[in-house]
């Protein structure tokens, strides 16, 4: 195993971008990572593709070769890989990139992220997100993708306290770090009354409790560590990478409150890394619910289970606390066009360690985390980044 | 689900309308929905999974009250929907009926009951299954 390093990043604007088509986004991430990293085409080796659901969102598989297609490789023949894994397809993505490099077999491979959420209705975009859960034995019965998240949060509030309140609180501070973010689906604060008097949608979650449905594309260039330095002054190596997986139905788990996919994810990234969760400075977490920002906290061992609701109260997860937790504004507000989701918040992070992320910097930020998670829990995947 | 997926439903029909689930003879412990090795003692529970019937009682483990459902159970919202703790060990997700909204609770006692989940439109399938209701 060889070490690997970030040396570019292209991130589209996330939101409801009507006037563009899924090929044409992909191809705008691509073209801009290839930029940032100063590489040419015919240096790539490989394509890897994160999407969880073209088929259903845009009636579009084969999405390996049309994303080869729309980035002008149609010619070279590059090997063009489709990753999913439900909302953590991105962040697996990148881990099959990262392996490919790593094992010596490719220099160079470009990881890609999409999801085109907005060319159906809102309930059919619904429908397509419980896909991620189980089809058979949840959804089936009258579950809804927030309706599983709902019962997280019923049953962590009964354990440990956690306010309706606090929940809010996490997409308070998660707009307003993605009110600096000019990719942000919502760049604009909101204020706590408004997220608590939203409508409800599965209680305890209103609808500004809920992360949105976007489009966008982000890409990343890959690079062995070893010729890094030849594209960019500032390359970002991986240091962990790990990726579990648990029961499909969260019904199955041992503890309702805990998502173990995070808890082995995040042991294997650490242990890879050898560092403790104290070491890190920045985190990009999955808040595809505000619920889910707290059980991530808990999970990646920033704090203690159960102290998720009070780390929001002590503001030790805002931009300047003792651990800045997703400075993008996160799903939450920065959008999740699920595919797409795992390899913005790479790069997202990339940004932090070379210090570009302007208003929304991070001071200092050396090492930072990337936690990504398929559905309701039943995969995630760690990655954890260092400057070089 | 599926449109029109009447193979599927139809064999699961011993699971939805009766609560079959089954139970490694090694470990002695009950799957819902059955599995075809237990996670546990994994090549020695080959051949040994046997049928198992659940008594359906149970309690809720965690709820939630669906206020936005898909279309399918639209008419239905707000409608309680729970993880149940079921007394033989498994748990099992489910709504709750024939209870006011507001006086489901963590720990309140079930039992199962046998009712419509959903349709496939006026000319497909009807679906029956498990729902759950309070117990004295």
């Amino acid at each position: 195993m060889r070490d690997v390093a970030v040396i570019g990043v292209g991130i589209t604007k996330f939101g409801e971008l009507w006037d563009k088509s899924f090929r044409q986004l992909i191809a705008e991430a691509g073209s801009q990572a290839i930029i940032d990293s100063g590489i040419s085409g015919k240096e790539i080796d490989a394509l890897y593709v994160g999407s969880m659901s073209a088929g259903r969102f845009v009636g579009q598989e084969h999405v390996g070769a049309l994303v080869a297609d729309a980035s002008g490789f149609s010619q070279m023949h590059i090997p063009s890989i489709r990753v999913e894994s439900a909302c953590a397809s991105g962040g697996l993505a990148v881990r099959q990139g990262y392996f490919s490099v790593a094992s010596g077999m490719n220099d160079i491979v470009v990881i890609g992220g999409i999801e085109k959420m907005t060319d159906v209705v809102g309930t059919e975009a619904s429908n397509i997100l419980a896909t991620g859960l189980d089809q058979e034995w949840e959804a089936f019965f009258g579950a809804t993708f927030p309706g599983i998240y709902a019962m997280i949060a019923t049953r962590h509030m009964h354990d440990f306290g956690t306010t309706r309140e606090q929940l809010a609180q996490v997409a308070v501070k998660n707009h307003a770090n993605g009110a600096l973010n000019p990719y942000a689906q919502f760049k604009r604060e909101m204020k706590l009354e408004s997220i608590l008097n939203a409508p409800m949608v599965a209680s305890p979650l209103g609808m500004l409790d809920c992360s949105p449905v976007s489009d966008g594309a982000a890409t990343l260039i890959l690079c062995a560590a070893e010729k890094a330095k030849k594209y960019t002054d500032k390359p970002v190596k991986i240091i962990g990478s790990g990726q579990a997986s648990d029961t499909l139905p969260l019904h199955g788990r041992n503890d309702i409150c805990t998502f173990e996919s995070t808890t082995y994810a995040a042991r294997m990234a650490y242990k890879q890394a050898n560092i403790e969760p104290s070491k890190i400075d920045v985190a990009e977490v999955h808040d595809c619910f505000t619920i889910a920002e707290i059980l991530a906290i808990e999970d990646l061992g920033f704090v203690k289970k159960g102290d998720g609701g009070k780390a929001i109260d002590n503001k030790i997860t805002t931009l300047d606390g003792k651990i800045p937790i997703n400075p993008s504004g996160g799903l939450k507000a920065k959008g999740h066009p699920v595919g797409a989701t795992g390899v913005a918040q790479i790069a997202e992070i990339v940004l932090q360690l070379r210090g570009e992320a302007d208003k929304r910097q991070v001071k200092d930020a050396k090492i930072g985390l990337t936690h990504n998670v398929g559905a309701s829990g039943a995969s995630c995947v760690v990655n954890i980044l260092e400057a070089m | 689900m599926a449109e029109g997926a009447v193979p599927r439903f139809w064999r699961e029909i011993p699971q939805r309308y009766n609560l079959i689930g089954n139970k490694c003879n090694e470990c002695e412990k009950v799957f819902f929905p059955p599995r075809e090795s237990c996670p546990e003692c994994r090549r020695k529970s080959m051949g040994k999974m046997k049928d198992f019937k659940l008594s359906g009682e149970g309690e809720v483990l965690t709820y939630t009250i669906i206020y936005e459902a898909s279309e399918k159970f639209e008419g239905q919202a707000p409608y309680p929907l729970a993880i149940i703790q079921l007394k033989e060990g498994p748990k099992i997700t489910a709504q709750i009926v024939d209870c006011d909204i507001e006086d489901v609770k963590i720990g309140m006692k079930l039992k199962s009951t046998f009712r419509k989940i959903q349709d496939d439109g006026y000319v497909g399938a009807i679906y029956y299954g498990y729902k759950f209701k309070k117990r004295n």
